[in-house]
């Protein structure tokens, strides 16, 4: 047997694999993954072992506090931390959405993106384009939000298109700083010195090079579009009943707090706690991908 | 410089233009309008205040008048409010939105920048760690979450505090708005002044400031804060903006009246010209507080130079 033979080359590694062994290494964002798991998954099962449909109200119980004594007053758990967990089902389902709407503005972001950069040289369109993203950056962005919901009516599908369709701007423009930095590097130039064409550049070299950017702003902009929907719920512009949604039960938590404070408490709990674990793994993507960085 | 000044100046004119053309637009397509209440008003009556207030004209006639209005300084009456103008609602709430936000700007600025300073200073150790959890918990827990949560420990518990309320402006009734208003804000300058004072302090001018034997506190804060605090001026401009003009939240949650509250409210009511000069105040602040921005950056870095 010959010596390569015995010593099969070492596979390359890729960028990928790489950020996958760092992004395990990183503690808190494992662990935050774990978290989400956790809650992913208590809140798409948990509601079918509790026994109770999340909108039955037991009127004798409506003031109970919320206990780990099940049985036989299987109401307590009806009351609050159950309550919770069975209407964060529908967060959940709209967090999906919400994720939609990420990847909605992702790609809507891209196309025009691209239409930036072409336009770049010349610099009249450039300057009037700069004009427009001054004017929608002027304009306050709740209202932006608050006349599309408006318009869209309460529809919460149509809500999210409506938040996508504001959040692509800073999706835009990280995505176009990014293109020109990549555009004046050396391997692109060697590529094109090669007679590769700009598709094949395109391919090639500048998406591959915009994923790990653009996948660490979608991880930071769940967390910002699950404020903004239970932003917009709190004050009765978003879901409707008798959909819930984290936002929809801190505000009527908070209108309860001198007679039942975990109503507030709970819902707080579990939307901040999901927050954070988000953020960490935002964090921990972001370490992973972008070696430079650190 | 000033004719720097003037050309900025100018240059708002068509941003804002554009800003009262779409805004005033996208409210006038959007369905409904002022006076369509649930019960539905006596169709004369609905007819004669839609006259009053010139809703029957069409369109684009209604858009000259109120521009024609605007360039004079008014903003027309309130429609849900009805003895009110827009110009009144202002001059009451402007001043406590404004109060309320300067306070909770400067609280953000000091608070965040010397936080943002002793974890820069203490890299890596535990007071630095303190500070980046605390960022983090800031930019992370959203303020409908921290208002309530506030309210519920400080003034139902403990009794320490009014619930809510304005009480013309006295300060156990601000600490609470005005915490709630700076945390996210103090997080993002605590992170920046960090990150900037750690590149500082390792720059060739602070270490000839050391060689000569300067003091620590010399040093820190005459040599290194001038070039770490940059960034943070060119943040504080649109947080300026953002927090001077009320916060519909926090306004909501503390019932202060301020004028953030008037933007959900009049949105939904259709009170076209309460909208119309809610956008148009934001537009200006943020206008305004850019171009400050500017200005404070040229004068603080002498590389910047305006002609």
């Amino acid at each position: 047997m010959t010596e390569a033979a015995l010593h099969p080359p070492a596979r390359p590694r890729s960028l990928w694999s790489d950020a996958w062994s760092r992004l395990k290494a990183n503690r808190a964002a494992y662990w935050s993954g774990m978290f989400l798991l956790g809650m992913i998954i208590a809140c798409l099962i948990g509601p079918f072992f509790t026994g109770h449909a999340f909108n039955t109200i037991y009127q004798d119980y409506v003031r109970v506090p919320p206990s780990l004594s099940p049985y036989p007053k299987p109401d307590m758990i009806g009351s609050a931390l159950a309550d919770a967990m069975r209407r964060a089902r529908v967060t959940m389902e709209q967090w999906q959405e919400d994720k939609g709407a990420v990847i909605v503005a992702v790609t809507a972001a891209q196309p025009i993106d691209e239409r930036i950069t072409r336009y770049l040289d010349r610099s009249s369109t450039f300057e009037i384009m700069m004009r427009i993203v001054d004017v929608l950056y002027s304009l306050p962005f709740v209202f932006f939000v608050i006349m599309l919901v408006v318009f869209f009516g309460r529809h919460f599908l149509l809500m999210f298109l409506g938040i996508a369709a504001v959040l692509w701007l800073d999706m835009a423009r990280i995505v176009r700083g990014q293109t020109l930095s990549i555009k004046r590097q050396e391997y692109v130039q060697a590529a094109e010195a090669l007679g590769v064409d700009s598709t094949g550049i395109l391919l090639r070299h500048v998406i591959p090079n915009l994923l790990g950017p653009v996948v660490i702003y979608a991880t930071l902009l769940v967390p910002q579009v699950i404020i903004l929907e239970s932003f917009l719920s709190y004050f009765g512009l978003g879901v409707q009943e008798p959909m819930s949604s984290w936002g929809v039960l801190i505000a009527q938590g908070k209108n309860n707090i001198p007679a039942a404070n975990w109503l507030l408490i709970f819902p707080s709990l579990f939307l901040t706690s999901t927050l954070f674990a988000l953020n960490f793994i935002g964090d921990g993507l972001r370490d992973a991908l972008d070696p430079r960085d650190r | 410089m000033l004719g720097y000044v003037i050309r900025r100046l100018l240059t708002a004119i068509p941003t804002l233009f554009l800003i009262v053309t779409i805004s005033f637009f996208l409210i006038r397509i959007a369905p409904g309008g002022p006076f369509n209440q649930e019960r539905g008003l006596n169709p004369m009556v609905k007819a004669n205040l839609e006259r009053l207030y010139r809703l029957d004209e069409p369109l684009w006639q209604q858009y000259l008048h109120y521009l024609g209005d605007l360039l004079q300084g008014n903003l027309g009456p309130s429609y849900n409010l009805p003895d009110f103008t827009v110009a009144d609602l202002f001059r009451v709430g402007l001043p406590v939105s404004m109060e309320l936000g300067s306070m909770a700007l400067i609280f953000a600025l000091v608070a965040g920048g010397a936080l943002g300073i002793v974890a820069a200073l203490y890299q890596n150790r535990a007071g630095d760690y303190a500070v980046v959890a605390l960022a983090t918990a800031g930019s992370t827990v959203p303020n409908f979450v921290v208002a309530p949560l506030y309210q519920l420990v400080f003034a139902l518990t403990l009794n320490l505090v009014p619930v809510a309320g304005w009480g013309s402006g006295s300060f156990a009734n601000m600490i609470g708005p005005v915490l709630t208003l700076a945390l996210p804000q103090l997080a993002v300058v605590a992170r920046l002044m960090r990150g900037s004072m750690i590149e500082a302090l390792r720059s060739h001018h602070v270490r000839t400031a050391r060689a000569l034997g300067l003091s620590d506190a010399t040093v820190v804060l005459k040599h290194a804060l001038r070039g770490a605090v940059l960034p943070i001026v060119s943040y504080a401009g649109p947080a300026a903006a953002n927090l001077l003009t009320g916060s519909i939240i926090v306004e909501s949650i503390f019932a202060i009246p301020g004028i953030g509250r008037y933007f959900i409210e009049a949105a939904l009511n259709r009170d076209y010209t309460l909208v119309m000069g809610t956008v148009v105040v934001i537009a200006v602040f943020i206008i305004v507080f850019n171009l400050l921005v500017d200005l404070l950056y040229a004068a603080l870095d002498p590389r910047v130079r305006y002609d």
